[in-house]
């Protein structure tokens, strides 16, 4: 049985709708409308467009041969997700979300953003739709993303900081919810992730899967076989769903997803979900969480606000429950140390999210060996992360913070 | 008066709902957060409440992502859970709230904690310490199947919502998997004081009577005895929350108690009072 384009609500144990009644009839709305449009030629042309003239895809595949000397001599292959448009894999999303947006019929969309890829992804083609554009994004996140806050509001997207609980991208999705529930007659809920309720998780990977689609094809054109293992980061995993799915039924190729170990997955502050989670329903889906005793949440952490997340989707979970896909993980110093290697060897700064995939991959070729062949989702690209990587390696003289 | 309930279980809330209606009014729900400012506080306050004219606790447990809620709200569980609440709290504190007074405990509770404690325990646990049953806001009973079987075994009643943005269909689902009464959504929005209760909930408990509800109470935005008053007009029992818990964040227990009285005089000679029972 093929493990592919998996339908939803449940993905085995996991998934389903945990959502206030109010929401139910907009999820329908939702799930219908794609059914229909993902059997229509004439959304996938729209879409396969948009993707050609204005976010840029195909993207390339990048060999890293001056990396890859660190990874045990494996052969390391970038899927380049940082070139597309707004620097990341979410734009794939954004406009599929936003095409439908269309065909529904709304012309106000919200979305929640923790690292701002999501949110500018979003902001972005509102402008392009001419579409109303909310942003809730935690406060927290504000501050150690500003500069995708004033890409989203030049963009002409309203953000919100949001200062509640851990003020993080847990929050942001919570009000991003009451939003929704108060304003759903005329408003779309762009959702970032593969996490949430039906049909979000189907319907992101399924916006998402076509980087794997493509690197699939790619690796097979450059090398004349499928990689040994694919990577990706995982917050709450749209693109490693994005990459593993084009390989689901691909038994010999390991898929790999690393999640984010903050300070250590044996101190509090982490937010490896599967690594130290328990079955739980978070946001609208039952998943893997982090959560104590009593299911209130935890608050997650980790050095990137893209993987700051107590949640993920329940695909993952249900991958890693079938032993599909290994999920491990990785520190803040683990990720930024590969942030810097890939920066100086290739000439390519990744986003810290992706940074984590990065340093993931070194130790695998470590593992595998220099036979080996490793397909890497470089989701997105560190330009956002600039103030963040300063600070961390001491980059800007004083100087140079206060001009 | 008492409808029969398939397990032989006799509800006390829809018995509760049905004897305010007898009496010519209707019943008033009152909702306030385990936990907030303090346990005891929270315990004297639903006790105040019901002295002061309240038919039936609500009695939330605070969560870490309350998604159906507004500022008010949020904010007092946001303090429980800082102050340290823990899901024990709640079963110590519907006993203490039931061996004051007689009114039934509805406990309201987002679904993730129920699950971490143990479907089956929680209904024990809750049923044991005198708890009515559960309002259950991210819970459709699409996904309730356990809960189903669970509330069938301990006889607790289960309350599920049903929206202005509902189908028909949906509606229907909601009365036949509802026990106690339908927890009618007044507008689309979360929890919170509104100005004017949306005429939303007027049509919505026709469409849900239409389909043969008798048992709906409106909730979400009613702060005052005239929209008690009002709603009670058309349905059969009036939620008030927000309005509640701002009472006693600002003016304690003595604030709630008499925002209570309040209210109750909202929900007092609707209609003339039927047969005596």
């Amino acid at each position: 049985m093929s493990l592919r384009t998996q339908p939803g609500p449940y993905f085995g144990d996991f998934g389903g709708r945990f959502v206030p009644e109010s929401l139910v009839a907009a999820l329908d709305e939702l799930t219908a409308e794609y059914e229909l449009a993902r059997n229509d030629p004439a959304f996938a042309a729209a879409l396969t467009k948009l993707h050609m003239n204005y976010s840029g895809r195909p993207s390339i595949i990048t060999e890293v041969p001056r990396f890859a000397e660190y990874a045990g001599g494996a052969r390391i292959i970038l899927k380049r997700e940082d070139l597309n448009h707004t620097g990341s894999h979410k734009i794939n999303n954004a406009l599929g979300q936003a095409l439908l947006t269309q065909r529904i019929g709304k012309t106000r969309v919200i979305a929640e953003t923790g690292a701002g890829q999501h949110g500018v992804a979003t902001a972005t083609v509102a402008a392009l739709f001419g579409l109303e554009c909310v942003v809730y994004m935690g406060e927290v996140d504000t501050e150690r993303q500003a500069l995708n806050v004033a890409r989203m509001r030049l963009l002409g997207a309203e953000v919100v900081p949001v200062k509640t609980g851990s003020r993080t991208l847990k929050d942001a999705i919570n009000d991003a919810m009451r939003d929704w529930v108060g304003n759903v007659d005329t408003t779309n809920y762009i959702f970032g992730t593969v996490a949430g309720p039906h049909p979000f998780p189907a319907m992101v990977r399924d916006f998402q899967k076509i980087i794997g689609e493509e690197a699939r094809k790619q690796v097979l054109d450059l090398t004349g076989s499928l990689p040994d293992a694919v990577t990706a980061c995982v917050g709450g995993g749209s693109n490693a769903m994005g990459i593993f799915d084009a390989f689901l039924d691909d038994p010999d190729v390991a898929l790999f997803g690393y999640e984010a170990a903050g300070d250590g997955v044996e101190t509090p502050r982490h937010a490896a979900t599967i690594t130290k989670g328990r079955p739980g329903v978070l946001h609208g889906a039952r998943s893997m969480l982090l959560q104590d005793e009593d299911g209130q949440t935890v608050d997650s952490h980790s050095i990137s606000a893209g993987l700051d997340y107590p949640g993920v989707g329940p695909e993952h979970a249900w991958l890693a429950s079938i032993g599909r896909a290994t999920y491990l993980p990785i520190t803040d110093d683990e990720a930024m140390s590969a942030l810097r290697l890939l920066s100086r060897t290739e000439g390519i700064i990744p986003a810290i999210e992706s940074s984590h995939a990065l340093a993931g991959t070194l130790e695998l070729g470590r593992t595998l060996g220099p036979e080996a062949t490793i397909l890497v989702n470089l989701s997105g690209r560190g330009d956002k992360d600039m103030e963040t990587a300063g600070r961390y390696f001491d980059l800007l003289d004083e100087g140079a913070e206060q001009s | 008066m008492t409808t029969p309930i398939t397990s032989g279980a006799v509800s006390t809330v829809e018995h509760t709902i049905a004897r305010r209606r007898s009496e010519g009014g209707g019943a008033l729900i009152g909702y306030l957060p385990v936990g907030f400012p303090t346990l005891s506080d929270s315990i004297d306050a639903a006790v105040a409440l019901v002295a002061n004219g309240v038919d039936i606790i609500e009695l939330g447990l605070p969560y870490s992502d309350p998604v159906m809620d507004g500022p008010v709200i949020q904010a007092a569980t946001q303090q429980a859970l800082a102050n340290g609440f823990k899901l024990r709290h709640g079963f110590e504190a519907i006993r203490a709230i039931t061996a004051q007074v007689d009114a039934p405990v509805l406990v309201m509770t987002y679904w993730n904690p129920v699950v971490q404690y143990g479907v089956e325990r929680f209904a024990d646990d809750l049923r044991a310490a005198g708890g009515a049953g559960l309002i259950t806001p991210d819970l459709i009973p699409d996904e309730a199947d356990v809960w189903m079987a669970a509330s069938e075994r301990t006889g607790l009643d289960r309350v599920f919502l049903a929206a202005p943005s509902s189908s028909d269909a949906r509606l229907v689902r909601a009365i036949e998997a509802s026990r106690g009464f339908v927890y009618t959504v007044s507008t689309m929005g979360t929890t919170g004081a509104r100005a004017g209760v949306d005429a939303a909930a007027r049509i919505l408990v026709e469409r849900l009577r239409a389909v043969g509800c008798t048992s709906a109470c409106v909730g979400l935005g009613i702060s005052n005895p005239e929209q008690v008053r009002e709603i009670l007009g058309y349905a059969d029992g009036a939620i008030v929350g927000s309005a509640l818990v701002k009472a006693l964040a600002d003016g304690g227990v003595p604030a709630a108690a008499r925002l209570a009285l309040d209210l109750a005089a909202g929900a007092n000679n609707i209609r003339p009072a039927s047969t005596p029972q």
